[in-house]
C-alpha cells in the first residue's frame, strides 16, 4: 500500500529528492510577536532552509518540553488563535515556495472543524500535517480520507521504542516522510546524542523503509545536525531555534542557519 | 443489549480512546494488550482482595443516615469511603494499579495530584511496596495543601513542584505524562482518576468498582434488593462516582445522579462544572467533554473543592450525561459547604468537600419517601478543616 509513488509529488516531496541533508525548521506560530509569523517564514527562506514546521500554539502541549510550551504560552497570549494564523497565511504562497507543515495537538483542529481546518489548509498552501496526539489508527478510521481530499501529506512519528512491526505500518500509512524522534523525550535541545541514539539511527536506516526520515527533537547544532543526518534524509530544529529567535528575533535567523550548515 | 460500559477500544459511546503520541504508544498499548487478563487473574484478585481487606479496611460499611433521611423524607444511606485507609476512596485504585505496575514489572511510580489525596494514596501504596514515587503537585496548590505536602514526604515520595501552564491539576497531568514519555522503560504513571487515555478510565473504574459491589451485597442484606433507586455522587474526574455507579450502568431502574462543582456559579467564569460548560474535545489522551475556547484552548476551572477543579470529566461521564443516562446538577461552593456543615451537624460525619457537593442534590431535587438513595461518602473532610473553618468563621 505504498501512496507515495502513486500520489502526485507536492513540495514536500520535491525537497525530498533534493540532495545533501535537507534541513527543517519548527517554531511558533505568533511568537515571539504576534505578527512574526511571516517576518520569520521570510528569513528562514532566505537563509536556505529546507522546510518548515509552523507550530499552532496548544494551551496543554504534552509532548513539549519547556520551550516549546513557553513558546506556545506566549503566543497565546499575544492572541494567537487558528483563524487568525490563516489569516495570516493567506498570501503566503506569493512569496514563500518553502514545503510548509502545520504542527500542532488535536483539539484545536477538532474546534475548527477537521474539514474546515483541512479546506483552509488546502486554500493557503499548506503541504502537510503533524498532529503527535493523532493516532494512525483514528486517522486512518475517520480523518485519512479528508486529509487525502484536499491533498495534505500526514506525518507519523517513530521513536527509539516503536517496535518494527509498527514501524512498517506506519511506513505503509506515510506518504511523505517519517518523523523520526531521536530519543524518549519530550522536545528540546541537547548538545549530542550517544551511541545509543546512533544505534538507532542505523536501525532504521538498515530497515530499508519506503519513506525518507527526518529526525526530531534534540537536534540544536552543527554536531547533532550532522550526526542525525548522517544516516536520514534531514534533521528538524525546534527548541534550539526558538531560543535563538527570542533572544535575537527574526533577524537573528541567517546566522542561526550558517551555524547549523557549518 | 445497550452498555454505558467501555468497548474493548475504550470508547463510551463516542467518547474515550487514547489520543496519545507515538512517544506514549508502548506504554499504554502495553498496559491495554494486558490489563485485563492480569486484572481478572486469580492471583491478582487475591491479592488485591487481600489488601483491600486488610490494609484499606474494606468493606466500608453502608450506613442508614436516620435523621439526614427524616429530614429529607426518603431513605438515605451512606457508603463510607471517607473510613478507607488515607480518607477517600483514591485508595482502591492505587492500590491496583501499584499491584498492576509489580507485575508489568515497573519500578518506579509517578502520579499527579491536585488537593493531594491521590498523591497520599499513590505515596501510601509505593511505601507499602518500597518502590520510589514521584508526585507532580501545582506551585500553588503545594502551598495551599501544605498538610498533604508533608504526608507524602513522610511516606517517602518525592514531590515535584509542576512549573510548567497554569501550575494546577490540569498541567501537573501534562508533567506527569511528560515524565512518562522521557521514562518509558521503567516506569508506570498511576493516575488518580477515570480519566486519560484508554485503558486508564476502565482500569480505574474497575478497581474502584468494588464499591458498588459492595453496595450490592450490603443493601441486600439492609433491605432485601440489591439496588438503590438512585446512586449519588460528586464527579472531579469521576472515579468514586464511576465506581459507585459501576454495577448499576445498565440497570436502568437505579438512577445515576452525578453532581459537579458551579464553583462561584455555572455562568460566573468561575466554575468546574464540566457537563454544562463542556463541549467535545481532547483533554489528556481522552476524547471527553471538557472546558474549552472556541479555538480550542483548554480553560482554567475553579471550584472550592481543589478535588473538583478539572477541566474535563471522564468518557464514562461524558457519555452518561449525553446519552441522557445519568442525571447531573451543579453545585455552587456556598451549597457544598452548607451541605457539608448539615451532614456533619445531622450524621457526625465531616465529609471532603468535594463529597459535600452530592448532598446538596437534596435540596435541589425532590425524592420519593419510599425512594432509597445510596450517597457514595467518597471522602472525610480532615484535610478540608482549614477550608471550614475560613468559610463559616469557626
Ligand atoms: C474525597 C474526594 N472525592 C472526590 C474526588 C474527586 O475525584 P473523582 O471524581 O475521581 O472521584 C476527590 C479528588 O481528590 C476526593 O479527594
Amino acid at each position: 500500500m505504498n501512496r507515495a509513488k502513486t500520489k502526485t509529488v507536492n513540495r514536500i516531496g520535491a525537497a525530498l529528492e533534493k540532495d545533501g541533508p535537507l534541513l527543517s525548521i519548527y517554531f511558533t506560530a505568533g511568537y515571539p510577536d504576534l505578527e512574526d509569523t511571516l517576518p520569520v517564514l521570510r528569513h528562514l527562506q532566505a537563509s536556505g532552509v529546507d522546510m518548515v514546521e509552523i507550530g499552532l500554539p496548544f494551551s496543554d502541549p504534552l509532548a513539549d518540553g519547556p520551550t516549546i510550551q513557553q513558546s506556545s504560552t506566549a503566543a497565546l497570549k499575544n492572541g494567537m488563535h487558528t483563524a487568525l494564523l490563516f489569516e495570516q497565511l493567506k498570501e503566503v504562497r506569493q512569496e514563500i515556495h518553502l514545503p510548509l507543515i502545520l504542527m500542532g495537538y488535536f483539539n484545536p483542529v477538532l474546534q475548527y472543524g477537521v474539514e474546515a481546518f483541512c479546506q483552509k489548509c488546502s486554500e493557503v498552501g499548506i503541504d502537510g500535517l503533524i498532529l503527535p496526539d493523532l493516532p494512525l489508527e483514528i486517522y486512518q478510521r475517520e480523518y485519512g480520507i479528508i486529509m487525502e481530499r484536499y491533498g495534505l501529506r500526514m506525518i507519523f512519528l517513530i521513536t527509539p521504542q516503536t517496535s518494527e512491526q509498527r514501524i512498517r505500518k506506519i511506513d505503509g500509512a506515510s506518504n511523505a516522510f517519517i518523523y523520526m524522534v531521536s530519543s524518549a523525550s519530550t522536545t528540546g535541545a541537547r548538545e549530542g546524542f550517544g551511541p545509543e541514539q546512533q544505534a538507532y539511527f542505523e536501525r532504521i536506516a538498515s530497515m530499508n523503509l519506503n519513506n525518507p526520515q527526518i529526525v526530531g527533537f534534540g537536534i540544536s547544532n552543527a554536531t547533532t545536525f550532522r550526526q542525525a543526518t548522517k544516516h536520514a534524509k534531514g534533521a528538524i530544529i525546534g527548541s534550539a531555534f526558538i531560543k535563538h529567535l527570542s533572544e535575537y528575533g527574526p533577524r537573528g535567523i541567517p546566522a542561526f542557519v550558517e551555524t547549523i550548515r557549518s | 443489549m445497550k452498555s454505558y460500559h467501555a468497548d474493548k477500544d475504550g470508547f463510551y459511546g463516542s467518547f474515550g480512546g487514547a489520543f496519545i503520541p507515538e512517544m506514549l504508544y508502548p506504554n499504554v498499548a502495553g498496559l491495554k494488550s494486558r490489563y485485563l487478563e492480569i486484572i481478572e487473574s486469580p492471583g491478582f484478585q487475591k491479592e488485591f482482595r487481600n489488601l483491600l481487606r486488610h490494609y484499606v479496611g474494606r468493606p466500608t460499611p453502608l450506613y442508614y443516615a436516620g435523621r439526614l433521611s427524616e429530614k429529607y423524607g426518603c431513605r438515605i444511606y451512606l457508603k463510607r469511603e471517607d473510613l478507607c485507609h488515607t480518607g477517600a476512596h483514591k485508595v482502591n485504585n492505587t492500590i491496583g494499579q501499584i499491584l498492576l505496575a509489580q507485575k508489568l514489572g515497573k519500578k518506579r511510580i509517578i502520579a499527579e495530584t491536585g488537593a493531594g489525596q491521590h498523591g497520599v494514596a499513590t505515596a501510601t501504596v509505593c511505601a507499602l511496596m518500597g518502590l520510589p514515587c514521584i508526585v507532580y503537585m501545582g506551585e500553588v496548590d503545594i502551598a495551599r495543601q501544605a498538610p498533604n505536602v508533608a504526608r507524602m514526604k513522610l511516606l517517602g515520595a518525592e514531590v515535584r513542584a509542576a512549573l510548567s501552564g497554569s501550575r494546577t491539576l490540569k498541567d501537573v497531568t501534562n508533567e506527569a505524562i511528560r515524565d512518562w514519555i522521557n521514562n518509558p522503560e521503567d516506569t508506570h504513571y498511576i493516575i488518580g482518576s477515570v480519566v486519560g487515555p484508554h485503558p486508564y478510565p476502565d482500569m480505574v473504574a474497575r478497581f474502584q468498582s468494588v464499591i458498588s459491589e459492595e453496595i450490592q451485597a450490603q443493601l441486600r442484606e439492609l433491605e432485601g434488593r440489591d439496588a438503590p433507586d438512585y446512586v449519588i455522587a460528586c464527579v472531579g474526574g469521576g472515579s468514586n462516582a464511576a465506581g459507585a455507579y459501576y454495577h448499576y450502568l445498565d440497570r436502568e431502574e437505579v438512577g445515576i445522579i452525578a453532581v459537579e462543582a458551579a464553583g462561584r456559579g455555572i455562568h460566573s467564569g468561575e466554575s468546574a462544572a464540566t457537563s454544562a460548560l463542556g463541549r467535545t474535545g481532547i483533554i489528556h489522551g481522552s476524547k471527553t467533554l471538557l472546558m474549552q475556547t472556541d479555538d480550542g484552548q483548554i480553560t482554567e476551572p475553579y471550584s472550592i473543592s481543589a478535588g473538583l477543579d478539572y477541566p474535563g470529566i471522564g468518557p464514562m461521564h461524558a457519555h452518561l450525561y449525553t446519552s441522557g443516562r445519568g442525571e447531573f446538577h451543579s453545585i455552587t461552593d456556598e451549597e457544598a459547604m452548607e451541605a457539608g456543615r448539615e451532614l456533619a451537624a445531622l450524621e457526625g460525619i465531616i465529609p471532603a468537600i468535594e463529597t459535600s457537593h452530592a448532598f446538596a442534590v437534596l435540596k435541589n431535587r425532590p425524592f420519593r419517601p419510599e425512594d432509597i438513595l445510596v450517597f457514595n461518602l467518597s471522602g472525610r473532610g480532615d484535610k478540608d478543616l482549614q477550608t471550614y473553618i475560613d468559610f463559616f468563621d469557626l
